[in-house]
């Protein structure tokens, strides 16, 4: 059986782009989530356009389920393939057709990594901003399927805000075209919308084309102390009142500022109760103003500690607390269970509250961090998954964070995606209705249910 | 069957150090491998999840995992990007020799490492005959040594571009010696190792020159062995063993300051991996290893940060030349030392320092892992070609002489005539005499 289908797929994308053994198939059937692995049938690599569109005419011809995968980072499960199903990877279709200086615009396919985009975009004197924290690595086609935000999204938006257009197949290998290369676009229905956040399960993209923006001239970061998590709140929420828009606003916890001072001796305060990293860009006359004016805020407040960056090294320095909040939480306990449950910002100090509830009440470590000016927050579970009992308190625990947010005037996820981890949690946000809405139309797109099924609906 | 389980068994003793990788992949970004190829298996996440597999038995099939394990430079890059800070060479080392132990080590290997490695004296015949012998060489033998271990025979091999071994060794042309501290108050335990001693001795007599020049006494006893690492990344625990211990035997007692080397690889594998491996071993040898182990210094950090070397006042005649320098990952990656090697390429006013893209990026070396994916490496390394040619340099540095094996094969072969040199040859440039 499975001979038979390495000859098929070989038969579109060539006998090395079929990766089919025991150990291949392992090795695609995991993501960045905390979820149990799902053996494919196969890995395939197809290195053009037309291969990628056979592919999925092949998958739907024979029903086999059909998930994409860029780099494997998604952090919801969104990238576990079906048992048995096919994988499809976008290694290779890895170019940027065009990056448009005069129109402000580029067009790549799926496979490019947004670093690297990002990176030749810059190189052209022009900005994209989203950036994911596993941007190194993340695709492109990866950051539209869900959406992905990052540590500019309050003053920048997300990726859904900068997708112009694109072109995908439909189960029946036919090439979809949506939106265009123009600012203004009304033609036909806005099925590029709808594909950004899909998660895979309406279409497999080709071609993205992107929005760029003029870089800021200028930026001034500063990190500001506080003694007490409502300070650093009013804080946030003074500085938005005063028509201020900083590029990021980022919030760490107690527990997260000790991990990150015991790890990276960056030279911070291990009583302070919160930390906020603060920068703001533009023309560099608002740039001096709104810093003063920010700093000010700060001061007024009851801000412990303030340190304005001065320059290019000092500013690496305040960022590197934030850097290393990650990677220092996750070096307490073997496993790392990364929440993102968001919030309405103004609500930053109850979701707060309630997670150090939450970690008393289950016994667990949560380190807490994330981006304070859009509410996104990153509660950190710190835990093994082989301890099985502590592993339930853990999922337990993940219950009631979502429980609080939507309670609070949240949302399930802000930039992770709702995968397989969440699709559980669904209809407490949007309700049955919704599900169903979503179930028909994937229905009718995917008759067969080979698109990434199991994700989002759970269907 | 019974085997397996005893693999099982083995894996179980890493998995702690397995469960703390949260596959976010983000090794996908630095791993040289992965860049060429693409394929998950190539990558730290990658490899880890399998010998995961391996060890909940979900996995039947070690031929597989043992080559993708076996396709990685161990050049650590993985391990310097770990945000969960996974200890991926000390898994990977000692999965090869788990792996080893199922299969056995190929004949081949067994022959170099446990007939040569093992016994420095014969070791050092053999490469004295092959010397004088080595355009007469037939092919069986070249065969035998050219599946062997590090780059050390590398030359002898079809469609590489290398210098010959050298007519004399190092050993054969520096006396064994013992000095006693001079007006630095210092003094080294000199250990060249392998390459240096059996194809670079230019580079041996440059680290003796300028010790001689600074006033530092020089122990360089010629029983020394192999550091042990292209043995340890073949899997073949035992000989590694066996030549720690014959270094033990000749450095423990000695009367010295620091363990001086011009070898990145060496100084990584004294500092890094001696004592990961003498974990195991009785206490006091684990002891003894650890304070020799705590000794061992890169010859550029040494001359910087202890001798205090400062540039040369010596008359500079027209333009300077230009030199770029590659770091090598076990030199940067693995011990953090990127400034002393340029500090002392600083040393020699002659040269001017023009930085390449991608400095720290892998050449593709890795030991035996250009032998067994000659393409493979030859790719990664075409790449540090072309960013080394792109500074318009005439003189390619590095610290590691295995590093300069490849790069020296990468120039060659596409037809390139930058001389390749160590920072402390640069350096020796500025001083008087030989």
């Amino acid at each position: 059986m499975s001979n038979h289908l390495s000859q098929k797929f070989e038969e579109i994308v060539g006998t090395g782009n079929v990766l089919a053994s025991e150990v291949d198939r392992h090795n695609y059937a995991y993501d960045a989530a905390v979820l149990p692995p799902q053996l494919p049938a196969l890995a395939v690599r197809p290195e053009t356009p037309e291969a990628l569109g056979r592919v999925v005419k092949t998958c739907n011809e024979l029903g086999l389920p059909l998930t994409v995968r860029g780099s494997g980072t998604n952090l919801s499960g969104g990238t576990i393939p079906s048992e048995g199903g096919v994988v499809v990877l976008t290694g290779a279709l890895n170019k940027i057709i065009e990056i448009n200086e005069a129109d402000m615009y580029a067009v790549v396919q799926t496979g490019v990594v947004t670093a690297k985009f990002a990176a030749e975009v810059a190189k052209r004197g022009l900005f994209y901003p989203p950036d994911p924290g596993s941007q190194a690595v993340s695709t492109m086609g990866g950051n539209v399927a869900e959406n992905a935000g990052g540590l500019r999204g309050l003053k920048y938006g997300v990726t859904k805000d900068y997708v112009m257009g694109m072109s995908f197949y439909d189960v029946d290998g036919e090439l979809v075209k949506t939106g265009s290369r123009t600012v203004k676009c009304v033609t036909g229905m806005n099925l590029h919308g709808l594909m950004v956040g899909s998660e895979g399960t309406l279409g497999v993209f080709n071609e993205i084309i992107l929005k760029l923006v003029p870089p800021p001239k200028a930026s001034k970061a500063m990190m500001a102390i506080f003694d007490d998590l409502g300070k650093a709140s009013e804080t946030v929420a003074a500085i938005i009142a005063a028509k201020i828009v900083p590029a990021t606003l980022e919030y760490m916890d107690d527990f997260t500022i000790k991990t990150v001072e015991d790890f990276a001796h960056a030279g911070l305060p291990t009583d302070a109760k919160a930390l906020l990293l603060i920068e703001v860009d533009g023309h560099p006359a608002q740039v001096e103003d709104e810093a003063a004016e920010v700093e000010a805020i700060c001061k007024r407040i009851g801000a412990t500690r303030i340190q304005v960056a001065k320059d290019a090294v000092e500013r690496n320095k305040v960022w590197e607390a934030r850097r290393a909040a990650l990677s220092a939480l996750a070096r307490v306990r073997p496993t790392t269970v990364l929440e993102d449950a968001t919030v309405p910002r103004s609500k930053i100090p109850a979701m707060v509250g309630a997670l150090e509830k939450i970690a008393e009440k289950y016994k667990l470590t949560i380190g807490t961090f994330g981006h304070a000016g859009d509410g996104n927050l990153h509660p950190t579970i710190l835990t093994d998954k082989r301890d099985h009992a502590e592993f339930a308190r853990v999922e337990a625990a993940i219950d009631e964070i979502f429980d609080v947010a939507l309670s609070l005037g949240g949302t399930l996820s802000g930039e992770h995606g709702i995968g397989m981890a969440k699709s559980k949690y669904m209809v407490k946000e949007v309700g049955q209705g919704s599900i169903m809405y979503a179930k028909r139309l994937k229905a009718a797109m995917d008759p067969k249910n080979i698109l990434n099924p199991g994700k989002i609906t759970g269907a | 069957m019974s085997e397996m389980r005893q693999l099982v068994g083995l894996l179980k003793q890493i998995d702690d150090q397995l469960v703390a990788c949260m596959r976010c992949g983000m090794c996908q970004a630095v791993c040289p491998i992965y860049a060429e190829t693409g394929l998950e298996g190539h990558v730290a996440r990658g490899k880890i999840a399998l010998l995961e597999c391996l060890a909940d038995e979900v996995i039947r099939d070690p031929a597989g995992v043992k080559e993708r394990l076996d396709a990685c430079l161990l050049c650590g890059s993985c391990q310097a990007n770990c945000p969960s800070g996974v200890k991926a060479l000390d898994i990977f080392l000692k999965a090869r020799a788990f792996l080893t132990g199922y299969y056995g080590l190929p004949p081949v290997k067994r022959a170099i490492f446990r007939g040569l490695l093992q016994n420095p004296k014969l070791f050092d015949t053999v490469l004295g005959v092959a010397s004088k012998f080595q355009g007469l060489f037939t092919k069986p033998v070249n065969d035998m040594l050219g599946s062997s271990c590090a780059r050390v025979f590398s030359d002898l091999i079809g469609g590489r571009h290398f210098a010959p071994l050298a007519d004399k060794p190092l050993h054969d042309v520096a006396t064994q010696r013992d000095t006693p501290r001079g007006h630095s108050g210092l003094k080294i335990a000199f250990f060249y190792g392998c390459v240096v001693d059996k194809m670079f001795p230019r580079i041996g007599e440059a680290v003796l020159k300028v010790c001689d020049h600074h006033g530092v006494g020089v122990f360089m006893p010629h029983a020394q062995a192999c550091c042990g690492i292209p043995a340890l990344s073949s899997g073949d625990r035992e000989t590694f063993e066996k030549l720690v211990a014959l270094n033990m035997k000749v450095f423990a007692e000695a009367d010295f300051d620091v363990l001086v080397t011009p070898c990145a690889t060496c100084t990584s594998t004294i500092k890094k991996i001696w004592p990961l491996m003498a974990e195991d071993l009785p206490a006091t040898t684990r002891f003894q290893v650890k304070e020799l182990s705590a000794k061992v210094k890169d010859i550029s950090a040494f001359l910087i940060q202890d001798v205090g070397v400062t540039p040369a006042d010596v008359a500079v005649s027209g333009e300077p030349v230009t030199v770029t320098y590659h770091d090598p990952c076990h030199l940067k990656k693995s011990l953090g030392i990127s400034a002393e090697p340029r500090a002392l390429i600083g040393c020699n006013p002659r040269y001017k320092l023009q930085e390449m893209d991608g400095a720290d990026s892998c050449c593709g070396s890795g030991g035996s892992f250009t032998l067994q994916h000659y393409d493979l490496s030859k790719r990664i390394g075409k790449r540090k070609r072309d960013n080394i040619v792109a500074t318009g340099a005439t003189v390619a540095a590095t610290s590691c002489p295995a590093c300069m094996l490849q790069i020296g094969d990468m120039l060659s072969q596409a037809g390139d005539t930058l001389a390749i040199r160590h920072p402390v040859e640069i350096y020796a440039e500025t001083l008087a005499g030989r």
